[in-house]
């Protein structure tokens, strides 16, 4: 019985530590992420879930340890940098353009796709426009595939909270990334919101090929939509694995339910 | 009693009625007024859009390119070289202030920010009046302050270029900012700087940009006003007339400052004029703060702004 060779990681964070002052919220993780797969990042509260992904996404740098993007080395790049590498990402707490309305938000999506000087573009209106149009197109796919045709006009901070995350999702979409890291893109939705987001989440993976790590809380979605599950604890890394088997890994049941001293 | 209802409310109305081509002047130097305004009031909004900062020193920024341009004029440099000049240092003043004074102080709270830019105005002021003097200066740009007359309206051809120069430059910055990708971008990070830099809008080049804007603003509010009633210190207060018409318009709205400076201009202009008898004059000092008051009161996010319902 032989197994396929693993491909080469997307991303390979390798003994990553984040220190506030003396707190270690992220201690000497590692963890590898394969093209294609989707990995949920799971933990009780103040695991360090989310400030490893602002370490991934470069708003954090860490302290020490590295992180490779398609087997190069980026450890220490800011956030436009990062998300100039095809990496794309959502937020906890929706970070949404609340003025612009849900189109001109997803548009803010492909600035990095657009080319040409500022000055051409405000004089030359000819490719400016042109190139404005071919963005609009993708921008109508991706709104086309979330299904969200009907508040394209909406400003953003006009929408229930459910639709904001799915606008933000479509934002991230917008870039065409390679790795989409989601904070959450589930918290505070009811049973069918979730279920059109999980839906979203496998459609994305599958129809773009996009690979995607993931936080969230429901374990119901976490043991659907993964391929893989890695567990914080205390900014440890204490399992990873098929969802399988980390629902029956005693150190996780451990970490959420609170060990007996006896 | 009647004859006071009679002064306030009639009087200036049938003055006005008799003699339309004097109401027409004092309505044109209104506007004229209130461009300026606009010009410096569009400093701040760009600023304040783009990093929450409220930028102090916006009104000196105005006499440093005036003094600027002043100083190369006087150096026997042809006004478009010392236009392109000026140009230039305010850039590269823009570069200079992201590096030294906004880099620093990123993710610092607004109040700080707020106090940076006011060390910045004592030291663009002074640094200003170390390089260029101190004396009050002639600015002739080539535009003759003459006047001409059409149908009876009596017309200052350097107000009429300085307003035209200003619709112009306002209508390209709104162009600007709504057309472009570096506009929306802009807008972007006016909304949220977090969301911005993930999906890769580098910071540091909005701000060099909306600073440079500023300066390029700031050059041509100068050079009016300069022109106008010539470069001294007295050029950089101009900021606080446009105050009121920051609380008018609204912080955020580029169109607000542009109105809200409209309003102001044409209001004190007429104000002063019609009414400023009744109460020994000097109503163009004071209008604009009074009416902005009046804003606060019963419209405190100004007329474009945006109002702010918080979530409980």
């Amino acid at each position: 019985m032989s197994q396929p060779a693993p491909a080469r990681p997307l991303l390979e964070v390798d003994g990553v530590s984040v220190r506030f002052g003396a707190l270690v919220a992220v201690n000497r993780v590692s963890l590898a992420i394969a093209p294609g797969e989707i990995l949920a990042i799971i933990g009780p509260n103040g695991a360090g879930k989310t400030t490893l992904l602002n370490a991934i996404s470069g708003f954090y740098h860490p302290y020490e340890g590295r992180i490779a993007f398609d087997s190069t080395d980026r450890t220490m790049l800011s956030p436009p940098d990062v998300a100039a590498l095809g990496i794309a990402r959502t937020f906890q707490n929706v970070a949404l353009f609340k003025g612009m309305t849900v189109l001109d938000n997803i548009m803010t999506g492909r600035l990095l796709k657009m080319r040409g000087s500022f000055l051409l573009e405000a004089l030359y209106w000819g490719p400016a426009r042109r190139q404005e149009l071919e963005h609009r197109a993708f921008v109508e796919r991706i709104i086309d595939f979330l299904e969200i045709q009907a508040i394209r006009k909406t400003p953003a901070g006009r929408l229930p909270y459910g639709l904001q995350k799915r606008v933000e999702l479509a934002r991230a979409l917008a870039a065409e990334p390679k790795l989409l890291l989601l904070d959450e893109p589930m918290a505070g939705m009811n049973v069918e919101e979730k279920e059109d987001m999980c839906r979203f989440v496998l459609d994305t993976n599958q129809e773009f090929g996009t690979t995607i790590a993931l936080i969230e809380h429901d374990m119901g979605v976490v043991m659907d939509i993964s391929d893989r599950v890695v567990v914080l604890d205390y900014g440890c890394k204490i399992a990873d694995g098929a969802p399988e088997h980390i629902r029956k890994d005693q150190a996780v049941l451990d970490a959420y339910l609170g060990v007996a001293h006896d | 009693m009647t004859d006071l209802l009679y002064l306030v409310a009639v009087a200036p109305f049938t003055d006005m009625a008799g003699s339309p081509a004097f109401l027409v002047e004092v309505l044109l130097g209104g506007v004229f007024a209130g461009l300026m305004y606009s010009l410096v009031a569009l400093g701040f909004v760009l600023i304040f859009k783009a990093s929450g900062v409220f930028n102090f020193a916006q009104g000196v920024m105005v006499l440093f390119a005036a003094l600027t341009l002043v100083g190369l004029l006087e150096r026997g440099v042809p006004v478009v070289v010392a236009l392109a000049l000026t140009t230039a240092v305010m850039v590269a003043l823009a570069f200079a202030i992201e590096r030294l004074v906004l880099r620093p102080l990123v993710n610092q709270e607004h109040i700080i920010l707020f106090m940076a830019t006011i060390g910045l105005n004592f030291f663009l002021e002074g640094f200003g009046e170390m390089v260029w003097g101190a004396n009050v200066k002639r600015l002739d740009i080539g535009i003759p302050d003459r006047s001409f007359i059409v149908r009876g309206v009596q017309i200052n051809q350097l107000e009429l270029t300085a307003a035209l120069t200003a619709a112009v430059l306002v209508t390209v910055l709104a162009l600007f900012f709504q057309k472009t990708r570096i506009g929306r971008a802009l807008r972007a990070v006016a909304d949220d700087h977090e969301a911005a830099l993930s999906i890769g809008i580098p910071l540091k080049t909005i701000w060099v940009v909306v600073w440079s804007v500023a300066g390029v603003v700031a050059i041509v509010a100068g050079v009016m006003w300069g022109a106008k009633s010539g470069v001294q210190f007295s050029l950089s207060l101009i900021a606080l007339k446009a105050l009121p018409v920051l609380i008018l318009g609204g912080f955020e709205s580029v169109p607000g400052a542009i109105v809200g400076g409209l309003i102001i201009g044409v209001g004190e202009k007429v104000g002063e004029v019609y009414w400023g008898p009744l109460v020994g004059g000097a109503i163009e000092n004071w209008f604009a703060y009074v009416l902005a008051l009046a804003f606060l009161l019963a419209r405190p996010q100004g007329l474009f702004g945006e109002k702010i319902i918080e979530r409980v």
